[in-house]
């Protein structure tokens, strides 16, 4: 019995040294006297009022002092750190306008989830020419480490944080996604996690219900 | 009888009701920007003008929704049920002087339907007759959330009923009539003459027991969201759902008269306002401080309810008819 008690004493010890303090809700009275004398005193201490001031105050603050939480969220949106990791952007040069990207595919060989793809072609200047590049959203895990790789900080993690939507579509905006909506049909998958294999047609078995 | 008479009161009949059904809906607006406002949010914003149109927007679907009576339900006493809210909170409408006497040409209107020589306890009356809208509905619904709203609903409005009485008892005593528009005129001098200062204990019992009785915040055992679910009106949608809210507020609005006329100078003027926009400043005050309390304070469990009914108010309410009386006779 002792010893239950030291070890709570002990819990109780560490919770306090981690910065949490226990609240302490007072002494229950143990005689009808106090009982009554604790009725008496909490009616006479006007407490609720207190709780009334508080609530009136906030209403003040709200309308006159402009002290409210509330943003209208789709036209007024709340500042995200720029190291938020969100829907991507394929950055240009600010100079010529032309892409960034010189075709390393760095980030294509970091992607963990297999996302990226990239194809390359040599142009008429004998310089390398991305000729598409497209992200799989649907399988991006935002991880962020293509933007780190990039060495020409081409591929960036951009602003846009609303990703979900009730269509498919919604996520291939033209101007946001890196592979034009015409192209989108031409677009090859690395064969990564949760990706369909090559052999899947084969691999599919008629369910119970069909015999 | 007087035929003009028979169309006047028709023409008050529909007034208060359709003025008072759609105070219903507009107080569930201010009641929604109010608390907003307290918590530092905006409120219904998006319908209208600052949200205005949001309550014709919840009318609408009110109206339109989907109206189902469950499968083991008692079908009549079901659909009843909200009827009954409604009415009897309206019913109790028809003894109360909402504004002072006025003039149309050379025809006098009393804007009271019926100055019954009992007034206050009529409205009393009526008002607890209310129990059976909730109660009814509760054990109708076959539904053990609604069946417990139900028990609740007993538990409180019935316990609260007796402090509302007490409380009302000593100002009565000191009027010495039942009549709201006596009452009113008791107190027709300044501000000094209200019933107020005479019996301040007695007034605050009256709010105490109006909160319960018209199920606001810190007393709405009847329809406990963070315990039982939405009490007796779990089962009700639609506009029978919509009833019981009408009924709720108009109850409210009752309140806040009777507890205008009893206690706070009624229809009186008040040094330069006239009496009738003297009374709906001070009821608007006391629907504002139904409001602030619904943000401001917690609900309480069944037994502290209970507990402090029975052994906190209702000694009180004893003891200042007793003091009352002692002062009366000395």
């Amino acid at each position: 019995m002792g010893a239950h008690i030291e070890e709570k004493e002990t819990t109780q010890t560490v919770i306090e040294s981690d910065g949490y303090m226990t609240v302490h809700d007072g002494k229950y009275p143990d005689s009808r006297w106090k009982e009554f004398t604790q009725v008496m005193s909490r009616t006479l201490k006007t407490e609720l009022f207190g709780g009334l001031k508080i609530t009136f105050k906030n209403m003040i603050d709200a309308l006159f002092r402009n002290e409210m939480h509330t943003i209208r969220y789709p036209v007024e949106k709340l500042p995200i750190s720029p190291r938020y990791r969100a829907v991507h952007k394929l950055l240009a040069l600010l100079e010529s306008g032309n892409n960034r990207c010189i075709g390393c595919g760095l980030c294509e060989k970091i992607c963990i989830a297999k996302c990226i793809r990239m194809d390359t072609k040599i142009d008429e200047n004998s310089r390398k020419e991305v000729s598409e590049y497209t992200i799989n959203l649907g399988r991006c895990i935002f991880c962020g480490y293509c933007a780190e790789v990039c060495p020409e900080l081409a591929i960036v993690h951009g602003g846009r944080y609303e990703n979900a939507s009730e269509q498919r579509a919604h996520f291939v905006l033209k101007d946001d996604l890196l592979t034009p909506l015409d192209f989108l049909k031409d677009q090859k998958e690395y064969t990564g996690f949760g990706a369909p294999s090559d052999d899947a047609d084969a691999k599919i078995q008629k369910t119970p219900l069909a015999y | 009888m007087d035929p003009i008479y028979f169309l006047e009161t028709i023409i008050k009949i529909l007034v208060v009701l359709l003025v008072f059904s759609a105070l219903a809906g507009f107080t569930t607006y201010i009641e929604r920007k109010v608390l907003a406002f307290m918590q530092r949010r905006l409120g219904p914003v998006h319908v209208g003008p600052v949200g205005l149109l949001q309550i014709l927007a919840d009318g609408v679907k009110l109206f339109t929704k989907e109206d189902f009576v469950p499968q083991n339900a008692n079908k009549p006493i079901f659909m009843i049920a909200p009827v009954i809210t409604a009415a009897t909170a309206f019913i109790a409408m028809s003894a109360i002087p909402f504004l002072p006497e006025f003039t149309i040409g050379n025809h006098t209107v009393t804007p009271i339907i019926s100055d019954v020589n009992v007034g206050l306890l009529f409205v009393l009356g009526v008002m607890a007759t209310g129990l059976y809208g909730p109660l009814l509905a509760g054990m109708a619904s076959g539904n053990k959330w609604a069946l417990l709203g139900g028990a609740r609903t007993a538990i409180q409005l019935l316990s609260y009923e007796i402090v509302t009485g007490l409380s009302i008892l000593a100002p009565l005593m000191l009027v010495g009539s039942l009549s709201l528009i006596d009452i009113n005129n008791y107190q027709n001098g300044c501000v000094t003459d209200w019933l107020l200062w005479t019996q301040p204990v007695a007034f605050i019992l009256f709010l105490i027991a109006g909160f319960a009785e018209t199920n606001r915040t810190p007393f709405d055992l009847l329809e406990h969201e963070a315990e039982v679910i939405a009490g007796y009106a779990t089962e009700y949608s639609g506009m029978r759902w919509g009833m019981f809210f009408i009924g709720e507020y108009a109850n409210l609005f009752t309140i806040s008269f009777l507890a205008a006329l009893v206690f706070m100078g009624g229809f009186n003027d008040l040094w330069f306002i006239p009496g009738g926009i003297a009374i709906i400043l001070k009821v608007m005050l006391l629907i504002f401080f139904f409001l602030w309390t619904r943000a401001s304070w917690p609900h309480i469990r069944p037994d502290q309810l209970m507990w402090l009914c029975w052994k906190v108010l209702m000694p009180i309410a004893v003891i200042n008819i007793i003091v009352t009386g002692l002062v009366i006779m000395l």
